[in-house]
């Protein structure tokens, strides 16, 4: 072969043979490919309301490194991210803004959330005159990390668990319908 | 200046300011008419025996519905290291009191506290708005008698209506 006469698709006699393209060429479904790349970079958005945020930022540095899994670049901006962790208690005056950042993110986005506050209300569950009884009150939730706060590993594994379900979408599901929870969204308030 | 001295020389100063001179408490304290409050701040500011220059707190209370609202005052010196507490007593409907921004400018933030979460309206206050909660919040949320909200822009409250149970009777 001329090694200065580029190869011409002609030139492979046989493309199962030809070392050239059993070494080279790889046959995926564009499902799982799109899937993989997908859940290989979830960034997170740099967003931090109270404590949980404490154990998210040591999710991030070096003796858990979520950056080992692709979800290392805290995006400043939620036009970038991927993922909204609600790290810390969101109160009635944040919830607003909550929803706007979440509005703010580009399809397809995921929501984890941390904590037992941004859960269920938490330790503010009766008596917190101003804490949102679970964040799933003003935007989806694709994923629940209980724990007061939880630890960097339960974090981890709730970005797994988005991973999971990202390996599950079809690009034709354009709603996301089969791997999103029906959630109860009522009105939320503009912002002041 | 002991805590004896500094309240010998607020009642030599203002004797008729005094409501109640209490030095078995562990913060032992004075409690004063609400219309001298702004005197004898000033008087503890600026006496050269006392020169109290620091505001360390300032904080709203409620002693529960059948007692009035109060202001505490923890006030300082710099200077000679030395610390006495002001009370003042407030009527629950319509609780006012002087401002004391003018003598020490970080009561500004400390009073719109207290005013957010108990109403007490500190007069001649440069910015007295809510702080902490909405500006559209109802209510003041550390009274004892506060109404919990059912819902806050669509998003519901757990708790319908409730009141935390009156302490009084313990406490007093």
């Amino acid at each position: 072969m001329n090694p200065e006469r580029p190869i011409l698709p002609n030139d492979i006699p046989n493309f199962n043979d030809d070392p050239l393209t059993r070494e080279n060429v790889f046959i995926a479904k564009l499902d799982d490919l799109i899937a993989w790349t997908r859940r290989s970079s979830v960034w997170p958005m740099t967003f931090g309301l109270a404590c949980c945020a404490i154990e998210m930022m040591a999710t991030s540095v070096a003796k858990y490194d979520i950056d080992r899994f692709g979800s290392g670049p805290f995006r400043a901006t939620p036009r970038q991210a991927d993922l909204m962790i609600v790290a810390g208690t969101v109160s009635h005056k944040m919830a607003p803004r909550v929803k706007r950042l979440y509005d703010q993110m580009p399809e397809p986005k995921y929501v984890i959330a941390m904590g037992a506050c941004v859960c269920k209300g938490g330790p503010y569950s009766k008596f917190g005159y101003h804490v949102v009884q679970g964040v799933d009150l003003v935007v989806p939730v694709d994923v629940y990390v209980p724990g007061c706060p939880p630890r960097p590993e339960a974090l981890l594994e709730g970005l797994f668990r988005i991973m999971e379900k990202i390996k599950l979408e079809r690009i034709t599901d354009r709603t996301r319908e089969r791997t999103r929870p029906l959630i109860q969204n009522p009105k939320v308030g503009e912002v002041a | 200046m002991q805590t004896a001295e500094i309240f010998a020389a607020i009642k030599t100063k203002f004797p008729d300011a005094i409501v109640e001179e209490n030095t078995t408490n562990r913060d032992p304290y004075l409690k004063l008419k609400p219309e001298a409050i702004l005197l004898v701040c000033r008087f503890l500011r600026t006496d050269p025996r006392l020169l109290m220059d620091y505001l360390a707190c300032l904080s709203g209370c409620d002693y529960g519905t059948s007692h009035p609202l109060a202001v505490v005052y923890h006030v300082e010196s710099i200077r000679f290291k030395h610390t006495v507490v002001l009370r003042v007593d407030l009527p629950r409907d319509h609780p006012v009191i002087e401002s004391v921004t003018l003598l020490w400018r970080g009561a500004n933030w400390h009073e719109r506290e207290a005013f957010d979460l108990y109403g007490i309206e500190f007069s001649g206050h440069p910015n007295l708005k809510r702080i902490l909660c909405a500006e559209d919040w109802v209510g003041f949320p550390l009274r004892k008698d506060y109404q919990y909200p059912t819902e806050y822009h669509g998003i519901p409250c757990p708790l319908t209506v409730h009141t935390l149970p009156d302490k009084d009777k313990q406490r007093h």
